[in-house]
């Protein structure tokens, strides 16, 4: 029974990874640039919601759009401002540039609202439950994972589908061949990273009603969607989707059978032993 | 070599006569995390520009060492000198462990496995109350009155020239080794690795061996530099020491320093340690992150416009010099790059 409710929670929890994976799937495959600031950008968007609930009352789920398209925008200026000029920087400049920026997110946020933990704590979600036979469920988790799942499978129609989505496609495989059958590939580019942004902007907005928002918020789930993605394989939103569910999966069985306080170092050592057998992840070829 | 040598010899000139100019604390101590912090880009240089294998998991090394240097001292009163070779000896182990299964992956599979196994040993040694876990480890300090040769034995000073000098010595030693192993048949092979996996390997080059020797003795100096940390700063804890932060700031500096060449830690390290002390000192006080801040956006910019690192912009100034002494030779543009 209780291993039942476990590994509802982990995959509610996974799909919320999945979300913020593929987003940093997105610009690692296509761009192949590994965004760092990707966790800050998730912060930022938990900062909104946050603020818009304490300040104009709005309640999270409402203020979701308007966390999604600052985001957008926020990805969409990383692009043009910073991205744009490291491109084609050799080696891992480009990493250190969303380093730096991911410092200076960080940062920006102590300094404008402090390091204090903040809550949102009666949203519309908040304090409600759903029982299943006899697995308890927060209603804060059911939503957050049933949005991540509809943004998901949003995307991945989206790039599937449509004609920008098939550009994006291009455009990963090919930057030069893409760029000589007219697409406009800086274009393509910045749509990219603000498509990127646009996933951790769902993503912020959901977590902000079960999770303290506090400026350092974001860095671990940088590295949690690092591992994520190169578990799936980069470039490969489906790999990412998969191996965000595996890391919340191993984060809630790990913590459960050997302590909580061991949980991430289970999800670590699962991407060691996968990558010993599927050296480029589980989808990647 | 006869060039570089000069370089080197006016580097050193110049860092050992900075205590000898000032009794600043404030300057010795960035002097003396930047020739850490130098010694540690030097290490993971060997490994990410010689043989080309990203590595964002220094800081395991790095803690290794200052764990095994202080906890022997700590629990069993062991001169810190045979911690530091312990310490190494042990960093070098676990590379070794760690290393021979991830080194058949790839570019960036290898970099995120480097990092995953630091944050195990985080997570490990956050744990473990053997190393007293999460609240880190104060190193006992020995009597005020203590004279020279048992500081020296234990490693604790009252003043920061010391310091300086220990630091400088083992940053010669570790660029001296450095820049021998570029220009021996294993730097070469390295370089060959590092440009074809596969090409290397068909002249019959082992690259898997020749990877786990560089990551072996990359671990092993990023240990000492633990071990010499721990004494200098007195305190350790495992966020501090096996945090990615720590990764990437030696990855940074010496990137932006110029990668894959032997100077490029020293130059970063000259330029972005005096700097994130210089703002912590001027605004760090304050705790809203102000200097962390600026330090993020100085790093966006710097990438931004010299993305070659400040050995670019050197490269470029020489290039324009040597230019305008041949005159009109255009061959030189394209034998500069790498």
């Amino acid at each position: 029974m209780i291993i039942e409710q476990i590994i509802a929670n982990g995959i509610l929890m996974g799909f919320i990874y999945a979300l913020v994976s593929v987003g940093l799937s997105l610009t690692w495959g296509v761009m192949d640039i590994i965004n760092f600031a990707h966790g800050e950008f998730l912060m930022l968007s938990m900062y909104t919601a946050f603020w818009m609930f304490s300040i104009l009352a709005v309640d999270p789920l409402i203020a979701l759009p308007v966390c999604t398209l600052l985001i957008f925008i926020l990805g969409v200026l990383t692009y043009f401002g910073i991205i744009r000029r490291v491109i084609n920087a050799p080696g891992l400049t480009a990493l250190l540039a969303t380093f730096g920026l991911s410092m200076f997110l960080k940062n920006l946020a102590q300094f404008l609202w402090t390091p204090n933990f903040r809550y949102i704590n009666n949203s519309i979600v908040s304090g409600k439950t759903i029982e299943i036979g006899n697995i308890v469920i927060g209603m804060p988790q059911i939503v957050a994972a049933a949005a991540s799942i509809i943004m998901t499978v949003a995307i991945m129609i989206f790039i599937d589908k449509t004609r920008t989505g098939k550009a994006i496609q291009a455009t990963a495989l090919n930057k030069n061949t893409a760029q000589l059958m007219g697409i406009n590939t800086k274009k393509i580019y910045a749509i990219t990273f603000g498509i990127s942004g646009a996933c951790v902007g769902v993503a912020g907005a959901l977590m902000s009603t079960f999770f303290p928002i506090y400026p350092a918020a974001g860095a671990l789930y940088s590295v949690l969607a690092f591992v994520s993605v190169a578990l799936g394989g980069f470039g490969n939103i489906k790999g990412a989707l998969f191996g965000g569910l595996i890391i919340g999966l191993a984060e809630a069985l790990g913590g459960y059978m050997f302590g909580t306080q061991f949980k991430y170092a289970i999800v670590f050592l699962i991407y060691l032993i996968v990558i010993q057998v599927r050296p480029k992840g589980l989808f990647g070829w | 070599m006869v060039r570089n040598k000069k370089i080197l010899l006016i580097i050193i000139a110049i860092l050992a006569l900075i205590p000898i100019i000032t009794k600043s604390k404030a300057v010795l101590n960035a002097v003396i995390l930047l020739l850490i912090f130098a010694t540690l880009g030097e290490a993971w240089n060997l490994i990410t520009g010689f043989a080309g294998q990203t590595s964002f998991g220094h800081a395991a090394f790095f803690g290794i060492g200052a764990y095994t240097s202080a906890v022997l001292y700590y629990r069993y009163g062991i001169t810190p000198w045979i911690g530091l070779i312990l310490g190494g000896i042990i960093a070098a182990a676990v590379a070794a462990i760690m290393s021979y299964p991830c080194f058949k992956l790839k570019g960036h599979y290898f970099a995120v496995a480097t990092l995953a196994v630091a944050e195990i040993i985080k997570q490990i040694f956050v744990s473990w109350k053997y190393v007293e876990g999460a609240t880190g480890i104060s190193i006992p300090i020995i009597p005020r009155s203590s004279d020279f040769i048992k500081r020296l034995f234990y490693l604790q000073f009252n003043e920061k020239t010391p310091w300086v000098y220990i630091c400088l010595v083992m940053f010669t030693a570790v660029i001296i080794l450095c820049s021998y192993l570029e220009n021996s048949k294993m730097g070469y092979y390295l370089k060959a690795i590092r440009e074809s996996h596969e090409v290397a390997e068909s002249i019959g080059i082992n690259p898997t061996n020749y990877k786990l020797y560089t990551m072996l003795i990359s671990a092993f100096i990023s240990a000492i530099c633990g071990s010499i940390y721990a004494q200098y700063i007195l305190y350790i804890d495992p966020f501090m020491m096996f945090s990615l932060d720590v990764s990437m700031k030696i990855v940074l500096l010496t990137v932006l320093g110029g990668v894959g060449n032997v100077f490029g830690p020293i130059i970063g390290a000259s330029i972005f340690i005096p700097l994130s002390e210089f703002t912590r000192i001027k605004l760090g006080g304050s705790g809203t992150g102000v200097d962390l801040m600026i330090y993020g956006l100085l790093i966006i910019l710097i990438t931004c416009y010299q993305p070659k690192g400040v050995i670019g912009i050197v490269q470029k100034l020489a290039e324009r010099s040597k230019k305008a002494n041949i005159g009109g030779e255009g061959k030189i543009e394209a034998t500069s790059g790498n």
